[in-house]
Formats: structure tokens, sequence, C-alpha cells
């Protein structure tokens, strides 16, 4: 007999030097209280992290590979949104 | 890692519009490829290319995961505390190891469920090391400083493996690896340090783990059927018998150092450094791999028995969420 499919879940880690939660990976867990535990278990052997988020996959919305273009041009074509743009005289020193 | 949503099955029955438009893709996949961008879960990618990953990455996964047994096999029976907690620890991050892997496969569109159930049902391959047997303790040490030195030499081009779910868990598994080689290095260090029986050991460990070792790179590269692809694909960087030499270069000193002596009578080394071995007999490695190797049943009865044993864990798990679940929407509806 085929087993039967237990959800899967995406685990986010926050490192001890105060920075985001992170991707780092998913897990399978019939729950949120097991997914969490096996979270733990399997990407903080070594001290990896402070705090642990669990999310259903299900529960995620992705941008489309196929549009990325159309997606993210808009950004690409300002390059005046860089601090390189701007022009900045060397007596005025550091800016 | 990722959602699944957005990956379509790739249907049978194409017409030739279809076939031309593949085509156009499969330039564009290939041109990403060739400028080291990385392929994700989502992107267009050839079925070829989704089926090769599929079989590499599961048959990586069920190698870490069948890994445990010869090794879990000493556990109990370690000679120290501090080595028990060792091994323990190393056997606890190969079964992490196989998770990472198996979540890598997944993305490419097959269940974890379908994947261990191929391996249960021996369809799916491992790595056929794990069909030896590990007889002593220094077994224990050869394991970690040969087998986990091979596998640390094929690992290190996979963290720039085109498919990046691969990769990842890759840079992943290469940080945990350096430590299972050297608490090994550190067994055999120890063993050879002591008494005459205990370097006879160390001796015999070797004797017995050195050619399925070289065997763990894959059949020379004259007869591999996969290789060609696989290269432009960028899923292989070095050929089986680059990273054999690799290999082999590296861990002769530290034989030496040990006072071990490679059972290689024919070896010898070249004027630009490198170790010429003699011919391996692959005759013994299509056997193992047919499953006729000293402990290929073994290991299947063992994972069988393991999963069949899971099964009331899995279902109790299920049937709790579901409780749970039934109650919470009970509870907002009143
Ligand atoms: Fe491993
Ligand atoms: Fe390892």
């Amino acid at each position: 007999m085929a087993t039967p499919n237990t959800p899967l879940w995406e685990v986010f880690i926050r490192s001890r030097n105060g920075l985001a939660h992170k991707h780092v990976g998913s897990l399978h867990a019939s729950d949120a209280t097991m997914a969490l535990q096996a979270a733990r278990d399997i990407y903080t052997r070594r001290g990896e992290g402070l705090s642990i988020w669990v999310v259903p996959s299900t529960a995620i919305t992705a941008s489309d590979p196929a549009e990325k273009g159309m997606m993210f041009e808009p950004a690409e074509s300002k390059i005046y949104r860089h601090p390189t743009f701007y022009e900045v005289p060397e007596e005025v020193g550091h800016m | 890692m990722y959602t699944q949503a957005l990956n379509t099955a790739e249907t049978d029955d194409r017409g030739l519009e279809d076939a031309a438009k593949d085509a156009a893709k499969a330039a564009q996949f290939q041109a990403r490829i060739d400028a080291e961008e990385r392929i994700e879960p989502n992107d267009w990618m050839p079925a070829a290319y989704r089926k090769t990953l599929t079989r590499q990455i599961s048959q990586h996964a069920h190698s870490e995961i069948v890994g445990m047994l010869p090794e879990g096999n000493w556990i109990t029976r370690a000679p120290t505390l501090r080595r028990k907690a060792a091994l323990l620890a190393k056997v606890q991050d190969e079964c992490g190891h196989g998770l990472y892997l198996y979540a890598a496969a997944e993305t490419l569109g097959s269940s974890r469920e379908e994947l261990v159930d191929a391996m249960l049902a021996g369809k799916a391959k491992y790595s056929s090391i794990f069909n030896y047997p590990t007889l002593t303790w220094a077994d224990i040490g050869t394991i970690g400083w040969l087998v986990d030195g091979a596998a640390i030499m094929n690992q290190i081009p996979l963290c720039r493996c085109s498919y990046g779910p691969y990769a990842r868990a890759m840079i992943r598994v290469c940080k945990e690896e350096s430590f299972h080689q050297r608490q090994g290095y550190e067994i055999m260090l120890t063993l050879c340090r002591g008494s005459d029986e205990q370097k006879a050991m160390a001796q015999d460990a070797l004797d017995r783990w050195w050619w399925p070792v070289l065997m763990m790179f894959g059949p020379p590269d004259a007869t591999s059927q996969h290789s060609d692809t696989s290269t432009k694909w960028k899923i292989k960087r070095f050929s089986n018998d680059e990273l054999r030499q690799k290999f082999v270069d590296a861990t002769v000193p530290q034989a030496q150092y040990l006072g071990l002596t490679i059972p290689d009578p024919g070896m010898t080394q070249d004027a630009d450094g490198h170790w010429r071995y003699s011919e391996i007999d692959w005759t013994e490695f299509k056997q193992v791999l047919a499953g006729n190797g000293p402990c290929n049943r073994d290991r299947m009865a063992a994972r069988r028995k393991a999963h069949d044993e899971g099964a009331w864990v899995r279902e109790a798990a299920t049937a709790y969420a579901a409780k749970r679940a039934r109650r919470q929407t009970a509870q907002a509806a009143e």
C-alpha cells in the first residue's frame, strides 16, 4: 500500500545575530507542533537559531518565473534609485 | 522547499507546434545553464533534466538514510562515552542529510512518500558502499575517514550544481561532513597509536574498505552512461575518474601518517605527484549493485521493518491532527 501523504511545511529561522527569519528548508509533519519540533531537530543541531517559524507550504503564493521580466523590469530601469547615480564633489568627503 | 503550485505536469501527446516551442525553450534553458544561472523549481526545464535530477537526488537521499545502518550498528558498543556521543551525533546528521535531500528532490514534483516507497520496493538504488558490513570498531573509524571523505570529494562540486535546491542542500551537507571525517580519522589515529592488536584491526578495516570506497565514485569514465548530459547540464562538474584520482591523492599521505598500508601493491607515484592505483574489480561493483553484496538483504529488511513499525505513529499523528482541525472548525462555528 502506498504511504499516505503528510503535509509539507517551510521552515524559517532567526539566527543569533539579530537578522530577520530566513528560509532554511522544508519538512513534513502532520501538525504545527510536530513541525516545530522536527524543525528544531533538522535545522538547529548546531545553534543555528533562536526562533523558528513554520508555515504550511500551501499557504505560500509564489511569483511566476515566466513573468519575471514584466514583474521586475520597473526596478531595473530606475538607476536614479541608487546612491551611485548622484555626484558629490570629492571635497565634500564621504556621504 | 517552495510550493509546487506552479509546477505543471508534462503532457505526453503534443502537437508539432508544441515540439517547436519546446525546442526553443530547451535552447533558452541551455543558455541559462551556460551562463551559470541556477534553475529553480518553478522554472521551465526539459523533462529529462527533471528525471535525471529526481533519480540522482533521491538516490543520494536513500544513501544517507541507509548509510545510518552500518554505523548505527556500533552506537551501543562504542568504546567510550565520548565516542558514543560523537557517533550518535554523526548518525543523526546523516538522517538530516537524507531529509534535506528528499526535500530538494520533492521540488521536482515527486512526493516524499513516492520516493521512499520506491526505495522500499527495491526500485530505487542507494550507494553500494552501504552494503558492506561493519565488523569491528575500526570500521567506524574507516567509514568516517574514507567513506565520508569520498562523499565530501563528490559533494563539494555539487554545491555549484545548476539546480538551486540541490546546490543549497549540498552546502548545508558539506558544512556538516567535515566533523564526520575528522572524528573517523581520530578513531584511526587512536587505534594506530595503540596496541599491536588495535593497529592490526585498523589495517584490517582499511584492507576491507579501500576498494569498495574507490568504487563509490562510480564506473570508469569510458563506460559511464549518465556523464555526458549531466556535464552539459552542469549537474556534474568533474568526471568519476577525476574525482577518484583527487581522492586517492588526498588519502595516500593520510594513510602514510597513520602508518597503514593501502592494499594495492601495484600503486605507484607519478613524476607529477599523482598516485596511480591498480585496476578496480568492477565485477564486484556490478554484483553489489545487482543486490548480491554482503548486506543488501539486511539493509532492505531493516529499512522495511523501520517503516512498518513506524506506521502506527504516522497514523496516530494524522488522526490527531484531523481531530484538532475538526475541533477548531467546530469552535469557530460556535
Ligand atoms: Fe551525509
Ligand atoms: Fe557524513
